[in-house]
């Protein structure tokens, strides 16, 4: 035998292996932001929301070389992770935010949200939020100050002319839920603003209906567990109305569906049982719906996400049923 | 037919039977076999030939005395030229007879036709035994032990395996096909040896025309007790524990046997093997095997003899068609990547895959974090923690990953699979796994020998004391002479 045609390599089984790999899963969930993100290019327009748009995700990227660098650990920009944390982050902030409020959460949520815990897969929460949260905290005037757009005014609500408008949850927070649908004429239109996405709100949020989308093209992917957003958005739903609050209204309305799909399922701060995933989402329904209701912000999604986030190591001792073990190890 | 699974996860990977339509071909006998004495799970066997000896085929060349053992026949007839370490295609280098084929194929005993309503339940098993049969499906446990339950356990129900849930393989397939007498046959045989009330023939549903096949079969031979059941094509449907899952519903409890849950599953293969050792007298001297792969020419199933090397392989079916890279026999989930061509087809070869360069870019080696996307956990057929007892062999925590059942893992691959940071779960579970067990037997072994030591202190003291009982007033006397 021709020892030339043959140099045979030996490596332990599996032989094959699947397809997905990293960078394909965080291409899958840029692909999914898109139509939610493009949307609200479209009704926050100006050239000043594109620009914090690419400034974020360079910012991201830029942040990544610092992290790695700085934990001198291998830059890994071709995992794609660091595009998806860009996006995301914008997607969460007000799309009048100056740009260098944008670099700074950017570089929090990637050094102080990721690399000081050792880098992808080790963040215990989600880092775009801690980004998010750092900056909510530190600059409140400006996390909070809504731009008019000619696109999201209200048919019976602020003036074109006026200088800053409330999103709804805000409105709701201040003047009562009447006085929004007053606003919008009738509760009908009200949906259909939310659902569609022409109301006041983060840059990336309003859409549930474009959410919706890319949310349910991930969990057709295998990307996301459907677990988790239908426990979140669902446990919301149900608990509103025991408060007195609209259910439709509650889930449509803040971050509500950009957080149970895209920030509640951040791999590596969720939980990676199935069992856990479930408890994981109910109690985030369970959270967010008390922050609405007594507490001091108009908008729970995002602190609900970070608090129960830190939960789960607790989630996770919830193990499946090991075969051929009369019953599961809870310990 | 009714189509069960087991639950949860499971993978389904390309099929890749490329095979599938190509009827069992006889490949020639190669001048020299290498057959190794050591082809089961269990004692290993003492050659009974010497070097410059003339066998014929069907002679024993190797046995054992032990239970759990099955002896070694030869495959050609000619002279014995050496008996030495080959390469073996589970890694090492093992003993081996090689024989000179002297192309006569002179029998040792011509076999003769048996009736299987003349004979006992012992003498079933103890043809099994003597015909060198194991399981074929790549475990290669002794046939006749496993039918032969330890007192107070009773087999009730025997499964026939022909999920062939691996990509690639189509042994189990063509032989559901082209043997389906042999295969009902061997079937009954083994109901008969086992006295089993019920039987079920699992096929995958990508393979329906052959348990059509084998339905028809049971129909027209009147046999009322087995039933034909679809299993879906998930892999590893055809893993025991797994099959056993979907087709009866019952899991085998950890650390156990089928037989806990009176359950024995057989290969297909093997029942063709069982029909051809106890209905028509022929010891295990070859087997079909799936010849596939992108590197090799003419790629389909083949009836290969025990102890023909890849090499008379490769050009019996026309050659490499391009650089051998890598070379692997079993399924592309669980078989083993060899590092020589000289190594023979053994009674457990299901298939011989032949890769190119392609091979390397099929199983990237270079990890990256772990991203805790939890697929492993997702898709692990066993409902473990893949990526916490890998976490936990990194650290070398072993006491963590037997706390996280490490030893249940059946090493199905699945983990490997499904990551997408490419890590080396199934290698680093697997070795855990085999340090637990290690350690155990250590533990035991420790132990063993703390009882024996004390048992012998404990006789010594009460001889002593009895000495003493018996003796005490000289003793006590003479003490203090002494003094």
């Amino acid at each position: 035998m021709d020892d030339k045609m043959i140099d045979l390599v030996v490596t332990s089984s599996p032989h094959i292996r699947d397809k997905v790999k990293v960078s394909s899963i965080m291409w899958d969930v840029v692909i999914a932001l898109l139509p939610a993100l493009v949307a609200g290019l479209y009704f926050f327009w100006s050239l000043h929301t594109l620009g914090i748009v690419i400034v974020s995700i360079i910012s991201a990227e830029l942040a990544e070389i610092l992290g790695a660098w700085m934990f001198r650990k291998p830059v890994s920009l071709k995992d794609f992770s660091a595009v998806v944390t860009g996006v995301l982050f914008v997607m969460v902030m007000p799309p009048s935010s100056p740009y260098w409020l944008i670099v700074v959460g950017a570089f929090t949520a990637i050094i102080l949200g990721k690399w000081i815990f050792g880098g992808i897969g080790s963040n215990p929460f989600n880092p775009a939020l801690v980004g998010r949260a750092v900056l909510m905290i530190s600059w409140p005037a400006l996390m909070t100050t809504w731009k008019v757009f000619p696109r999201i005014i209200p048919p019976h609500g602020v003036s074109a002319n006026a200088i800053t408008m409330a999103t709804p949850l805000n409105v709701v927070k201040l003047h009562g839920f009447s006085q929004l649908i007053a606003e919008y004429g009738t509760k009908a239109a009200l949906y259909k603003a939310l659902f569609l996405g022409n109301v006041g709100g983060s840059l990336g949020e309003t859409s549930a209906l474009l959410l919706l989308i890319g949310g349910l093209y991930l969990i057709l992917k295998g990307v996301i567990d459907w677990k988790i957003p239908t426990a979140y958005i669902t446990t919301v739903f149900v608990l509103s109305p025991i408060f007195g609050r609209d259910p439709l209204f509650s889930i449509l309305a803040g971050g509500l569906f950009l957080g149970a799909f895209f920030m509640a399922t951040d791999y590596s701060s969720s939980p990676i049982t199935s069992q856990g995933r479930l408890w994981y989402g109910i109690s985030l329904g369970f959270v967010t719906v008390m922050i609405r209701v007594f507490g001091a912000y108009p908008e729970g999604v995002m602190f609900s996400i970070l608090i129960v986030q830190l939960f789960v190591p607790f989630f996770d001792k919830i193990l499946p049923h090991v075969y051929g073990h009369r019953k599961e190890v809870k310990s | 037919m009714k189509l069960f699974t087991f639950k949860p996860g499971g993978v389904h990977p390309d099929e890749m039977k490329i095979t599938k339509d190509r009827p069992f071909v006889r490949m020639s006998v190669p001048a020299v076999v290498v057959v190794p004495l050591s082809q089961h799970i269990g004692a290993p066997n003492t050659p009974t030939v010497k070097v410059g000896d003339h066998v014929k085929i069907g002679q024993v060349i190797g046995s054992s005395t032990a239970f759990v053992s099955a002896p070694v026949h030869a495959t050609v007839s000619g002279e014995v030229i050496a008996i030495e370490p080959r390469p073996h295609p589970l890694g090492k280098n093992v003993q081996a007879v090689v024989i000179k084929n002297d192309f006569k194929d002179e029998w040792f005993e011509p076999p003769q036709k048996r009736d299987l309503d003349s004979l006992t339940k012992e003498d079933i098993l103890k043809i099994i035994k003597e015909k060198g049969i194991v399981g074929m499906g790549g475990a290669t446990f002794p046939t006749a032990v496993k039918l032969s339950p330890p007192k107070g356990k009773t087999i009730e129900t025997l499964i026939a395996n022909g999920a062939e849930c691996e990509p690639y393989l189509t042994t189990d397939y063509r032989t559901m096909l082209e043997f389906t007498d042999k295969v009902v046959d061997g079937f009954l045989v083994e109901m008969k040896a086992s006295g089993a009330k019920q039987g079920f023939i699992a096929v995958e549903d990508n393979k329906r025309d052959a348990a059509e096949k084998l339905e028809n079969r049971l129909k027209e031979r009147g046999v009322k007790n087995v039933e034909v059941v679809l299993v879906k094509t998930k892999y590893p449907q055809g893993g025991e524990k797994q099959l056993i899952k979907a087709v009866i519903g019952k899991e085998v409890p950890a650390g156990g046997l089928p037989l806990d849950v009176g359950v024995v599953v057989q290969n297909v293969g093997t029942l063709k093997a069982i029909t051809e050792a106890v209905l028509e007298d022929k010891p295990l001297i070859e087997r079909g095997t799936t010849v596939s792969g992108t590197a090799i020419k003419n790629y389909g199933n083949y009836i290969i003899r025990i102890g023909t090397p890849v090499t008379h392989i490769i050009e019996q079916t026309g050659g490499l068609t391009k650089k051998l890279r890598k070379l692997i026999f079993g399924g592309p989930m669980m078989g083993l990547a060899q590092s020589t061509v000289e190594v023979p087809v053994i009674k457990g070869t299901s298939g011989i895959l032949f890769f190119g360069e392609e091979a390397l870019e099929m199983a990237p080696q270079d990890e990256s974090p772990c991203i805790r996307c939890s697929r492993c956990v997702d898709h692990c057929p066993m409902g473990l923690m893949p990526l916490l007892i890998d976490h936990a062999w990194r650290r070398k925590d072993m006491k963590l990953a037997e706390s996280l059942n490490a030893t249940d893992c059946i090493e199905c691959g699945v983990c490997s699979y499904v990551c997408p940071s490419k890590r080396h779960l199934t290698e680093n579970i697997r070795s855990a796994k085999q340090a637990i067990i290690k350690q155990r037997k250590i533990e035991a072994a420790k132990q063993a020998a703390f009882e024996k030591l004390k048992a012998l202190r404990e006789k010594q003291e009460k001889e002593a004391a009895e000495k003493a009982k018996s003796a005490s007033p000289s003793t006590e006397k003479g003490g203090k002479e002494n003094g």
